[in-house]
C-alpha cells in the first residue's frame, strides 16, 4: 500500500471509491482477496511479455504463423494465452508494403490474454479520434514515418473481436534465439504504431 | 446509440503524448475500481454492455474531462443505485464518514 496514504487527506475519488469498496464487502458483492488476487494479476502476471512470445514463435515457425493468422484464438491458447478480452483475437501481419494499427473509437477494447491492460493514450480521446483519419499523421508522433507506398491499414476493435499486430521481423536478427527475439518485441509494435528495432 | 464516446473522426484534442515507461495503474484507487469489475458483474449486479452503457451516457463534459478509471466508477455508482443494490443516502453518508475519519 501506499505509504502516503496515512500522511494526507484522502482525494474525493479517493473518498468515492473506498465508500463503494467498503457497502459492496458489507453487502457481499466484493470479497477483497478476490480483488486482491485481480489486481495481481494484471499488474504483474498478464502483459505485452505474453504477446511477445507469441510474435517469436510466429517468426521461428511458419506453421505456427500460419496457424496464428488463420485461426488467432485458437493459436494464442497453444502458448497458455487465453480468457477474458481475448475470446476472439484476429492476427493481423504487418509486411512491408501493408502496415496494421489497432484502435478502440468508441472505448478501450483492447487484447488482455496477450497485451494486457491498455495505455492510457490508447484509452485517450487524442488517439482515437484522429487515428483513423490521420493514421500516418499519428504514426509520426510515435516516430514511425511510412514510405507512401505503404499501404496502412486501422483495425477497429469491438466488444467481440480483438486485435493484435504481428509485427515485422527486423533484419539482422537471423542469429537470435526465440528468446532473445521475443526481448525485441514491444507493446507498441503490437498494437501498430511503432515497428521492432533489432 | 451515437454520443461523445464515438470518437472516431471527431477534431481538436491535442496530441498524443504517450507516457514512456507506463505503469499499469497511476494510483491506487485505479486498482481498487479495476479489481471489483469482475467479481461484482459475476454476481449479476449488473452486465459488461449496461455498464458501458452507463459510461456512454455520462455528460460530454464529464466524459473527456475524467479520466479512464474515474469512468468506471461513475458507471459502478449509477448502475448500483440505479438498480437498487446501494441507495446514494448510504454512498453519501458512507463517504461523509470516511471523511471524517481520514482528515
Amino acid at each position: 500500500m501506499a505509504s502516503s496514504a496515512h500522511t494526507r487527506p484522502l482525494s474525493d475519488i479517493e473518498i468515492r471509491v473506498k465508500a463503494l469498496e467498503s457497502l459492496l464487502v458489507e453487502k457481499g458483492l466484493v470479497d477483497q482477496a478476490a480483488v486482491d488476487a485481480l489486481i495481481d494479476k494484471y499488474e504483474h502476471k498478464v502483459g505485452p511479455r505474453n504477446g511477445a512470445k507469441v510474435v517469436a514463435r510466429a517468426w521461428v515457425d511458419p506453421e505456427y504463423k500460419a496457424r496464428l493468422l488463420a485461426h488467432g484464438t485458437e493459436a494464442i491458447e497453444e502458448l497458455g494465452f487465453s480468457g477474458m478480452q481475448g475470446e476472439d483475437m484476429v492476427v493481423v501481419e504487418n509486411t512491408a508494403d501493408v502496415h496494421n494499427v489497432l484502435v478502440c473509437t468508441l472505448c478501450s477494447c483492447y487484447p488482455w490474454p496477450t497485451l494486457g491492460l491498455p495505455p492510457v493514450w490508447y484509452k485517450s480521446a487524442p488517439y482515437r479520434s484522429r487515428v483513423v483519419i490521420e493514421p500516418r499523421g499519428v504514426l509520426k508522433e510515435f516516430g514511425l514515418e511510412l514510405p507512401e507506398a505503404t499501404e496502412v491499414r486501422v483495425w477497429d476493435s469491438t466488444s467481440e473481436v480483438r486485435y493484435m499486430v504481428l509485427p515485422e521481423r527486423p533484419a539482422g536478427t537471423e542469429h537470435l534465439s526465440e528468446d532473445e527475439l521475443a526481448a525485441l518485441v514491444t507493446r507498441d509494435a503490437m498494437i501498430g504504431v511503432t515497428k521492432v528495432s533489432k | 446509440m451515437n454520443g461523445v464516446h464515438d470518437l472516431g473522426g471527431s477534431d481538436g484534442h491535442g496530441p498524443i503524448n504517450p507516457e514512456p515507461n507506463e505503469p499499469v495503474f497511476h494510483e491506487e484507487w485505479e486498482k481498487r475500481v479495476f479489481g471489483m469489475f469482475l467479481p461484482v458483474a459475476a454476481t449479476g449486479a449488473f452486465n459488461l454492455d449496461e455498464f458501458r452503457h452507463a459510461i456512454e451516457r455520462m455528460g460530454a463534459p464529464s466524459y473527456l474531462n475524467t479520466s479512464y478509471y474515474e469512468h468506471w466508477l461513475h458507471a459502478f455508482e449509477t448502475l448500483l443505485v440505479e438498480k437498487g443494490t446501494l441507495s446514494a443516502e448510504e454512498l453519501a453518508a458512507r463517504r461523509a464518514q470516511i471523511a471524517q475519519e481520514t482528515h
